[in-house]
């Protein structure tokens, strides 16, 4: 158990992070130069560390797979961010949003962590502001906010539908300022595939430039991992297309724990899917959720008529809607987090109840909303959305209502981290989605941009000083040490083996075949059988892929399939860590919900006594079968109750 | 401002400036030109206002200042617009769009500035070689003379008017000069309110204001000159 | 009841930066009309593999038009032919059977071709970094609400502030200019309190810079803003030259 050491610093929770800030160790600013740290991925969480960490001197080296930092996947984040401002005045506090958090994310997440978030979640407004992220706002100069999921009081900023964006540009800005001043150096289109340790400790990264191929050994006394979940191990999700998760693959292999795999976010406002074509899933903002009202037909024959191209949706009287939303769950309504909304629009579709050609939809309606507010008040809440719906859908949402299903969206698991967000590996750090951290068993809206940001602006430049203080007199490596030698040398066999392989099947087809197993069965609802056969079918897969993997082209030069594949041997090991994990978490919380064990009326039902943990799996080799180490959770400041929204 | 002239937005201000300015010539030479009909109106003899003004103009002595400055503006807007051309055509890149340009919804002109350019600055020799040359003697034609009494102590000018009018009974020359006129029509309706726009004297509000005024302005001035052009063929 | 289409591909392929690069043809059939353009490329690319041969380069991430990856000059028009769509927005819709489609990269001298339809847009990041931003280090900044900002303003900061950084100004405009781009960074921040104290400097040093790598000269054609995915105005363009014009007049 002694690898599972969280750091909690001592004192009441809500004086833990001062306590820690008042006591950590720094670093000087003249030793600060002699200090490299490696930031890989350039999101909310790694470009503002690497931002930050440069501002303070330290010598960055910024690692990102696209052609520029700014495209990092927490752009497509739409509807906004939390902070425990208060400003609207209706009753808000640091300790009401840590609440909130905790509740939302179903009693998993560790609370000294949460309520650092919340209460660093007003310095990222300010921070924002001041780097100029064009926030909305009132007539009278000052921020607007609009309410989200999972919380009573409007605490959520936001700017139009696209808040992540203009966020991660503040922060891309920002590290852009560093690279202009020479403390960042930013290598793009460059990937990691390795991480070095030297003597227990992470040292360096072997890197891939993804335009000649070349192999890269890049020192530091430091490494961030702010790459992002591993959502697309479903092939089709919310996220970006080259989202992966080989980095934590990576660390897990050289030692890091992989902690609560299982928990993975599915978002209930997405387009559905309509085509076996498909490449991913557009989301639709929950801010949405404000205003539009979700229902399925009443009756099933006209859910049937619906499906069938004989009815529309706008021929459905009033009477013979279903708000199922707001009818199970009167004091959220549309607003409860999205584990629920997901579930209960799963529930109706299987019931019959679904509509869309495949029946896997659910409406989302703007009518009242339009009828109360007028058109131009919902244009200029949601122009944007809306545009894109009718882009993708080709039918206009003010007229009739969109149709949206659940999709997978955001891993709340992840590497494993301390307090410190410092991995198992001294040395090696995970921020943002990368991590496990901050969010429990499933994630609240709005709280993504929020843990990104805190992690990398306000949590990490002061924790990871507290461990690089004791390196000051670490030596700069060459990159020629015997570590870094064998690490490339064994990138370099794997990627030859990929290229050796010479089979018949794209990568995309093997992961398709992934994607669906896990959908199928490591999706929204798991049993004990689906999860068995998932694994059994995941091995199946993994040695398809290996045997029968068809990669053209050369090893060196660009070689967009060989990337692919290489991240999708990864997701096929992520893929059999999640499924092992559901199985292993016989209850049901968030985003994991297990058929076994739900209430009379169909929430999820945990099992405190049992699974308050965080599941952390650890490596044992390449066909040995994982360990499974537990951190138990204290709750201290909030009594762990069944989550009621209505 | 010292190397102003060395940034993209410092050359394009050139254009802008020097632009901006010919359009003024050009208003007060359309206001000129306008002579050509009026003398009905004002109860003129034939080729009276317009010869008095055309007096006027050669014998005063701000617009022998003028007229220096106002050919540094031609040769400065032709002379950046080649510079610039040359810089653009660099920055495009060598290859070029197998499946061209199909972008919809901009204004013809703002694309073939250039040509149109090249088509005004050919009238322009013309039209140099046509009067200009003629009326300042550096070409020889038979110049009658003509008094001016209303202009007072009798002044006595050169007969400019019977030059016009007998260019402008030539067919070919007046097609000419309608063709040019129109270059310089669409010339200007883009280069109005692109002049402003570099300036930086624009905004969302005020950009379709400058782009009528801008079309009042190149349909006023082009059409004007064709206009007098055809008149002089037809009725005078 | 879904309907499909058959189309003719033309394709710029190049195998690298300094390689000669030439069109191929591609024949794709039964392509459903609800898909997305990228999507057909990815029917295409397996096709390809199937086929063994290299599967063609393209950009592209997010899919949803945000992210500002993906480029693609399609028949004539950067993003394809639809208005205020990326090409991973565009469907295929709006292509009718048997049409021949040519892809090609964006074609500009700041951009160099990296890989088939693949090009190196780092010069947009280098005119950021040349002075894109506040000049603001983490912390110690004041509240949020300590300085209220006129919501029009806000406002028109955001809309400037919603480019995606696809370059497709400068591939749709005649001069390979990239004002379009420096000129909705310049609004953006010059409209609100916190990055107007460092205006003058930041429209010097962008333009400075956008020049310094080959950018073309505006001439105010507007093919940029039509063809803009997020339709950003051209009169920020007239907000960068009043910038740019009165920082330099005062120095």
């Amino acid at each position: 158990m002694s690898k599972l050491n969280a750091r909690i610093p001592e004192g009441p929770l809500a004086q833990k992070w001062t306590n820690y800030k008042d006591h950590q160790k720094l670093v000087n600013p003249a030793n600060k130069r002699k200090l490299d740290v490696i930031v890989v991925g350039t999101g909310l969480a790694g470009g503002a560390a690497a931002a930050s960490l440069g501002e303070m001197g330290f010598n960055v080296k910024n690692f990102t797979i696209q052609d520029s930092p700014r495209r990092a996947h927490s752009i497509a984040a739409q509807g906004g961010i939390n902070a425990a401002k208060n400003y609207p005045n209706d009753g808000d506090s640091v300790f009401r949003l840590f609440y909130d958090t905790i509740k939302g994310g179903d009693y998993r997440a560790r609370e000294a962590n949460v309520h650092r978030l919340a209460e660093v979640s007003n310095n990222i407004i300010d921070q924002c502001v001041a780097q100029g992220v064009p926030f909305a706002r009132e007539y009278g100069g000052l921020l607007d906010n609009r309410s989200f999921g999972g919380a009573q009081v409007s605490r959520t900023f936001y700017a139009k539908g696209q808040t992540g964006q203009q966020l991660l540009l503040g922060a891309y800005q920002a590290l852009m300022r560093q690279v202009n001043a020479g403390t960042v150096k930013m290598y793009t289109r460059t990937e990691l595939v390795d991480i070095v340790i030297v003597d227990g400790k992470a040292r360096g990264i072997i890197a891939r430039d993804l335009v000649t191929g070349e192999l890269q050994r890049h020192f530091g006394h430091a490494v961030v991992l702010a790459t992002g979940g591993y959502g697309n191990t479903f092939f089709l999700s919310t996220n970006a297309m080259g989202s992966n998760g080989s980095a934590a693959i990576k660390a897990y292999h050289k030692g890091a724990m992989f902690a609560n795999p299982c928990y993975a976010q599915i978002h209930p406002t997405c387009i559905p899917v309509h085509g076996e074509f498909q490449s991913k899933l557009t989301l639709m903002s929950e801010s949405l959720r404000n205003d539009g009202r979700i229902w399925v037909p009443k009756k099933k024959e006209d859910a049937e008529a619906i499906r069938a191209g004989k009815m529309k949706p706008t021929q459905i009287a009033e009477e013979d809607r279903d708000y199922y939303l707001e009818r199970r769950y009167p004091a959220f309504g549309n607003l409860v987090p999205r584990d629920v909304a997901s579930r209960a629009a799963k529930e109706r579709c299987d019931a019959g109840y679904g509509v869309g050609a495949t029946g896997l939809a659910v409406y989302l309606d703007f009518k009242s909303a339009i009828e109360r507010l007028g058109q131009k008040t919902i244009e200029a809440r949601y122009g944007n959305l809306f545009q894109m719906y009718y882009k993708i859908v080709d039918e206009n949402p003010y007229e009739t209502p969109m149709m949206i299903y659940p999709a997978i969206h955001y891993t709340m698991g992840g590497i494993w981290v301390d307090y410190e967000l410092q991995t198992t590996i001294p040395g090696l750090f995970a921020a943002g989605e990368a991590n496990f951290s901050d969010h429990g068993a499933n994630r609240l809206g709005a709280s993504a941009l929020m843990q990104g940001l805190a992690d990398g602006y306000f949590v990490l430049p002061y924790t990871i000083q507290n461990y690089l203080a004791d390196d000051i007199r670490t030596p700069r490596m060459t990159g020629n040490e015997p570590e870094f030698v064998e690490a490339e040398k064994a990138v370099k066999a794997r990627f030859e083996k990929l290229m050796n392989i010479k089979g018949k099947r794209s990568v995309d087809s093997l992961h398709k075949e992934l994607g669906l197993v896990m959908w199928d069965f490591v999706g929204m609802g798991r049993t004990k059988e689906g999860l068995e056969h998932a694994i059994q079918r995941i091995a199946e897969i993994k040695k398809e892929f290996w045997s029968n993997v068809r990669i053209p082209g050369n090893i060196t030069g660009m070689n967009i399939e060989l990337e692919k594949a290489s991240r999708l041997a990864d997701f096929i090991e992520i893929g059999n860590l999640m499924a092992r994990d559901a199985l292993k978490r016989e209850e049901s919380c968030g985003g994991h919900f297990r058929e076994e064990y739900q209430t009379e009326e169909g929430e999820a039902l945990r099992q405190d006594d049992k699974f308050a943990y965080v599941g952390c799996w650890e490596y044992k080799g390449e066909n040995a079968e994982p360990e499974l180490h537990k951190e138990e959770l204290v709750y201290e400041a909030v009594k762990m109750v069944q989550r009621n929204y209505k | 401002m010292s190397n102003l002239l060395t940034t993209s937005i410092g050359r394009k201000l050139l254009m802008s400036v020097s632009g901006l300015f010919l359009i003024l010539f050009l208003f007060v030479h359309l206001f000129l030109n306008s002579f050509l009909l009026l003398d009905g109106v004002f109860g003129f003899e034939r080729g009276q206002m317009f010869n008095a003004g055309v007096h006027f103009m050669g014998t005063n002595p701000l617009i022998k200042i003028i007229e220096p400055v106002l050919a540094i503006g031609f040769i400065v807007h032709i002379i950046y617009s080649l510079i610039l051309t040359v810089q653009n055509m660099k920055a495009r890149g060598p290859q070029a769009y197998a499946s061209g340009k199909k972008t919809t919804g901009i204004e013809f002109a703002s694309q073939n500035m250039l040509v149109l350019g090249i088509v005004i600055a050919s009238f322009l020799a013309v039209h140099i070689i046509n009067f200009y040359m003629k009326m300042k003697g550096f070409i020889a034609w038979e110049a009658g003379e003509v008094e001016f009494p209303f202009l007072g102590n009798m002044a006595k000018g050169e007969d400019a008017y019977s030059l016009v009018n007998a260019t402008f009974k030539v067919l070919p020359i007046v097609i000419l000069y309608v063709v040019g006129s129109v270059a310089l029509a669409f010339h200007l309706s883009h280069g109005f309110w692109s002049g402003f726009q570099t300036i930086g004297w624009n905004n969302k509000t005020w950009m379709p204001r400058l782009k009528c005024i801008g079309n009042i302005v190149a349909i006023l001035i082009g059409g004007g000159f064709a206009v007098i052009a055809i008149a002089q063929y037809l009725f005078f | 009841m879904e309907k499909t289409i058959n189309l003719t591909l033309k394709v710029w392929r190049q195998n690298g930066p300094r390689e000669k690069g030439r069109f191929e043809t591609y024949k794709v059939s039964n392509i459903s009309i609800d898909s997305s353009f990228l999507e057909m490329m990815d029917i295409l690319n397996e096709q390809l593999i199937s086929e063994n041969k290299e599967p063609v380069a393209f950009d592209h991430d997010c899919r949803e038009g945000i992210c500002g990856m993906c480029s693609l000059y399609i028949n004539g028009r950067p993003h394809g032919p639809d208005d205020d769509v990326t090409t991973c927005q565009l469907h295929m819709r709006k292509f009718q059977d048997g049409q021949t489609v040519t892809i090609e990269p964006w074609r500009s001298a700041a951009f160099p071709v990296i890989k088939d339809l693949i090009v190196n847009r780092s010069a947009f990041d280098q005119i950021i970094a040349a002075g894109g931003y506040v000049s603001v280090s983490t912390g110690g900044v004041p509240d949020a609400n300590a300085i209220p900002i006129p919501k029009v303003d806000a406002d028109e900061s955001m809309d400037a502030a919603s480019c995606i950084g696809c370059g497709a100004c400068v591939a749709a405009c005649k001069n390979g200019s990239a004002m379009l781009f420096v000129s909705a960074k310049v609004s953006h921040l010059a409209l609100l309190p916190q990055g107007r104290v460092e205006g003058a400097r930041r429209a010097k040093a962008m333009v400075a810079k956008m020049d310094e790598l080959g950018f073309g000269n505006c001439t105010n054609t507007g093919a940029c803003e039509v063809e803009c995915p997020k339709n950003i105005s051209l009169s920020n363009i007239a907000r960068l030259n009043r910038e740019f014009l009165s920082a330099k007049l005062k120095d």
